[in-house]
């Protein structure tokens, strides 16, 4: 009995009870809600002390009492080294997000207490989602983590915030209802075959093996389009540039960065363990979905308009790059995937941020409305062009370290479909330093800029023009994500020392053997 | 031989009267109410009926509970009054859920701080909309007469569950719908609208009662009894007419279906659930939905369980109808209790899956699912009949904008109900989903889950439609106000929050509770 992830997963539900009633006294909310997310990175820091990759254990730091006992349904938690860096990266961001939005304008008549109290409720859900054991606890915070996130776009967003909210519920819940067929099918495979069903993860991955195709491929689908909506492949994507463009900057930064993983890790936890047959019978689908999205995205974030749509429209193409890893079944490409989700959501987190940034000097969303904006604020145009380089994978970066692992690993199996997704890389470059360029560089230009300087001929100078450049704060909540880019580019170590050996776990559930390592016997 | 000699061929039979015994003292106490109406002057009958009602429920409670306690040396039920009544698991699970689901209307209907005087008519004989009436409406006074019928219609739904041969049922099925009839039409306000709901239920409970009947005559004509056991001996290889074995099946589960409110047999619901005293509503919508269930849990299973392959595809049909039906219907409402309605059809499609998985896992799956239900749609009626404005209940969803600045606690219940019945997971109705679909694809009924699914999700966008109304939308100047309920009313909405709450979060009692025990007939 490990109370480490108990800890972690109440900690931030008792911070947003306690913060949402603080209503009326904001800045102790906010105090509040910081200091719950630091303690918790503090426990994170504990939990990833307490890992140790070397035991050759599939889950550690578990925990399990009864729940349901009729249905074998468990409260159990444990977590592989996955879910470990899924669970760390949620627990950096959340101070970073709450920091980022210390004085975000919100809509009438809304509260600071409520924004953070559901940011925390978010985290919660989010760190159950990743430490359940049991696919029946699994499901559960698999949907309940959708509540707070629907309040965060709806009563916080822009201002088409309604329909993007009910867009990306119904999305979600439409999913998760596919899932439960699948779920309820697993309880009845293994009540079939033990006499007393059960949901437990570990259980099943042994119950499961000797399943038939016919029975693995559907129950596969069931879970693979709940993930697939959720780390949105193409064509179930069309949510996600609606809820990432309407939601606050800081729920945008958890909902792409940590809340689409969900997907990824899905894939990586239920779907090849569980399918071994299924999974590798379907892999080309899935890579014709995956290199689809990397060529598709890419394109659409060159023609956006809309700076948090463009960013959305980055992450599916991301979101591509994992998938292909995920289903190469080799454990270079295993491994960088997942470094690739945490390196996304520290990339794309700060490009959200930036993006956040630039918009509440401009009030407007629209990259045709600023031009020449580093003139007036260089120190914001740096850190945007750090957090544009991190997401086109510049060598030096988090990101390139994980997008060359996946292509490398990917070649051997599936060289086609590798070649194709270089592709994604060029039209990355082009992407974000066209985005950049229109908005940063050349002279002062667009109507957000011009508008808010103080008068004729003042927007050129940035001693007497209204945009300030960045502050103390905003500073203070990007230098941690600069830091870490530049870390993770060059000594990416202490986190792959914690991913290869459950890439590998996974992979020998799946059956596969690794193509590099034979070569290398 | 004398006539006396004849009379003592007759023998009474035995009766089991400690088993019978909730019934005898509801059904007394309904007798006895009658007489304080008679008696008792008028400005003494509520607080009289009051009383003696929760008496009654105490009273039927504790001889329940003693019964089912000392219930050692029959576990698994009886027979009694020759086998025309059965006193099973089943059956005391049934009768605790409608005592209950009974108690929390009583307690609606008993409320007089919400509309002073109640929700119903201080005089039914005046014609709407005369002098006379509009003077009505602002009196004090109501009909007492309601505390009678309900608790005779009580009476009849806990036979109706418990009836073991057609007449019996035939006879319950009467005695619960006559009451209900006159009571629809008691309301306070609008009462043109109340009184053609209870018209309309008349003439088509009527019809169904026809139906019933016609099929129960068909039925004796096929097996030569009435009773559910020779029904079931007389399909076990015969070579007698299966038409009328088949016809009479239909015409009596038409009858059913209709109580139940299950599509296409729905048609009655929204007008009926839409005009009666909300009350009312609450009562039939819970009480009504649990016993005709019960009823229909029984025929198909004592009765017509070997013949099931003949009949399960049509109502496989009629279950997929129902979703459909209310799941898409829902969408256009723009009534909250008609919304309310067309859930319910949705819901007893549900209802049907598992009641004609014919498993154990199907009829305990039903029997939970029911009592999960029939709280939930309590507490749901009790809100509805707080926001009101003038002229009585805003029932309009327009009236609904921005309920949530007005009032978030009530706000905030109506939104965890209706995330319970959209089956959102820690809530009641999600277990209620779980244990009724894993028991249908245990009996494979995979493909009806799905269609069930698809209903959830469909339906889900009804329910999300509400919340965001509550939450994201301004409040019109002109709104609705919330009246802070009395006593009965929080009791009733807080209780049946609260078990929609502790069912869905530690639902192993209930669960086992309701898997005691099968049918004895």
């Amino acid at each position: 009995m490990s109370w480490t992830l108990i800890a972690l997963l109440l900690l931030p539900l008792v911070g947003s009870l306690v913060v949402a009633f603080l209503k009326g006294n904001d800045r102790t909310a906010k105090l509040v809600a910081l200091g719950f997310s630091l303690v918790e990175l503090a426990l994170a820091v504990v939990a990833w002390v307490a890992y140790d990759p070397s035991s050759g254990a599939r889950l550690q730091l578990t925990s399990s009492v009864d729940w349901i006992p009729t249905f074998g349904v468990h409260l159990s938690f444990g977590v592989d080294g996955i879910a470990l860096v899924m669970i760390a990266l949620i627990a950096f961001l959340m101070p970073v997000v709450i920091g980022g939005a210390w004085s975000d304008k919100l809509p009438e008549g809304r509260s600071a207490s409520g924004f953070f109290s559901l940011l925390l409720a978010m985290q919660t859900g989010m760190v159950g989602v990743f430490a359940a054991t049991d696919v029946f606890l699994f499901y559960v915070f698999f949907e309940a983590v959708l509540v707070p996130m629907y309040f965060l776009i709806g009563r916080f967003g822009g201002p088409n915030r309604q329909y993007a909210a009910m867009k990306f519920f119904l999305y979600s819940l439409l999913g998760g209802l596919i899932m439960l067929a699948s779920v309820i099918g697993l309880y009845v495979t293994s009540a079939d075959k033990l006499g007393q069903g059960t949901l437990d993860w570990a259980t099943l991955v042994t119950v499961m093996k000797d399943a038939p195709t016919s029975t693995q491929i559907w129950l596969f689908l069931g879970f693979f389009i709940a993930f697939a909506i959720k780390a949105p492949l193409v064509p179930l994507h069309t949510w996600l540039p609606d809820a990432g463009a309407e939601a606050p900057v800081g729920a945008g930064v958890l909902l792409v960065g940590v809340l689409d993983k969900i997907g990824t890790f899905g894939f990586l936890r239920y779907c090849l363990p569980l399918f071994p047959a299924a999974s590798k019978q379907l892999a080309p689908l899935v890579l014709v979905l995956a290199v689809v999205g990397i060529i598709y995205g890419s394109l659409l974030a060159v023609g956006q308009t809309d700076m948090k749509r463009f960013v959305a429209y980055t992450s599916i193409a991301h979101f591509g790059f994992i998938a292909l890893g995920i289903f190469a079944f080799s454990s270079q490409a295993g491994a960088g995937s997942v470094l690739y989700m945490v390196n996304h959501g520290i990339s794309t987190g700060m490009l959200f941020l930036v993006v956040g940034m630039v918009m509440s000097r401009g009030g407007s969303r629209l990259i045709q409305d600023y031009g020449g904006m580093a003139k007036l604020t260089p120190v914001l145009g740096g850190l945007f062009f750090v957090a544009g380089l991190s997401s086109l994978a510049l060598p030096g970066t988090n990101s390139f370290v994980s997008e060359f692992l996946v292509l490398i690993g990917s070649y051997p199996n599936q060289p086609v479909f590798t070649i194709i997704s270089t592709v994604g890389m060029v039209l990355a470059a082009l992407y974000v330093l066209w985005v950049y360029q229109r908005v940063f560089q050349g002279p002062v230009r667009g109507t957000a800029l011009l508008n808010v300087a103080a008068g004729p001929g003042t927007a050129t100078d940035p001693e007497r023009s209204g945009i300030k450049d960045l502050n103390r704060r905003e500073i203070a909540v990007l230098a941690p994500l600069v830091a870490l880019v530049l870390v993770l580019g060059f000594y990416p170590k202490p986190v792959l020392d914690v991913i290869s050996p459950s890439i590998g776990a996974t992979l020998s559930e799946v059956g596969v053997t690794d193509p590099v390592a034979q070569e290398g016997k | 031989m004398t006539f006396l000699a004849q009379v003592e061929l007759i023998k009474p039979p035995e009766i089991e009267y400690s088993a019978i015994a909730p019934v005898l003292i509801v059904l007394g106490a309904a007798c006895v109410s009658v007489l304080f109406e008679a008696f008792l002057p008028k400005h003494q009958r509520w607080a009289a009926q009051v009383v003696l009602t929760m008496l009654t429920f105490i009273g039927a409670g504790t001889a329940l509970g003693l019964y089912a306690g000392a219930e050692t040396t029959t576990a698994q039920g009886i027979t009694t009054l020759s086998g025309a009544v059965a006193v099973d698991r089943p059956v005391i699970f049934l009768w605790v859920t409608l005592l209950l689901l009974g108690f929390g209307s009583i307690l609606l209907i008993a409320d007089r701080s919400v509309e002073p005087g109640g929700a119903f008519v201080a005089d039914a004989a005046v014609r709407p909309g005369t002098v006379q009436d509009r003077a009505q409406a602002t009196r004090t006074g109501m009909q007492t007469e309601v505390f009678p019928l309900t608790l005779f219609a009580l009476a009849g739904m806990m036979v109706f569950v418990a009836a073991n041969d057609l007449l019996t049922m035939f006879i319950a099925l009467e005695v619960l719908s006559l009451p209900l009839y006159l009571m629809c039409g008691l309301a306070r306000r609008r009462r043109l609208l109340s009184q053609e709901a209870a018209v309309k239920y008349f003439l088509l409970g009527a019809f169904a009662s026809a139906f019933f009947l016609y099929g129960l005559a068909l039925l004796y004509g096929y097996a030569g009894s009435v009773k559910l056991a020779d029904i079931a001996t007389a399909t076990a290889g015969s070579d007698k007419s299966d038409t009328l074995l088949f016809a009479g099946f239909g015409l009596l589960v038409v009858g059913l279906l209709f109580k139940a409110s299950v599509g296409p047999f729905h048609a009655w619901t929204p007008d009926v659930y839409q005009g009666a005293p909300t009350p009312i509503t609450a009562f039939m919508a819970a009480c009504t939905k649990v016993a005709a269930f019960g009823g229909i849990l029984r025929v198909l299973t004592v009765a017509f369980e070997r013949t099931n392959w003949e009949w399960r595809g049509v109502l496989w049909g009629v279950a997929v109808a129902s979703m459909v039906i209310g799941a898409v219907l829902g969408l256009t409402q723009t009534d909250v209790k008609r919304m309310v309605a067309y859930s319910s059809v949705a819901h007893a499609g549900f209802l049907l899956i598992g009641s004609i998985s014919l498993t154990e896992q199907g009829l305990s799956g039903t029997l939970f699912y029911l009592l999960a239900y029939g709280f939930t749609t309590i507490a749901v009626f009790g809100v509805i009949s707080l926001v009101r404005n003038a002229d009585g209940e805003a029932t309009h969803l327009s009236q609904w904008a921005g309920l949530a600045k007005r009032s978030p606690v009530l706000a905030g219940v109506f939104t965890f109900l209706l995330l319970a019945l959209a089956g959102i997971p820690l809530t009641s109705g999600f277990v209620g989903k779980f244990v009724v679909f894993a028991a249908a694809i245990q009996d494979g009924l995979a493909p009806l889950v799905v269609v069930a699914l698809v209903a959830s999700a469909v339906a889900a966008f009804f329910y999300l439609r509400v919340i965001v109304l509550m939450y994201f939308s301004e409040p019109a100047p002109d709104g609705p106000t919330v009246t802070v309920p009395g006593a009965f009313t929080t009791i009733a909405i807080t209780v049946g929050a609260a078990v929609t709450l502790v069912l869905g979060v530690w639902p192993s009692f209930a669960l086992d509770w309701a898997g005691a025990g099968g049918f004895i007939f």
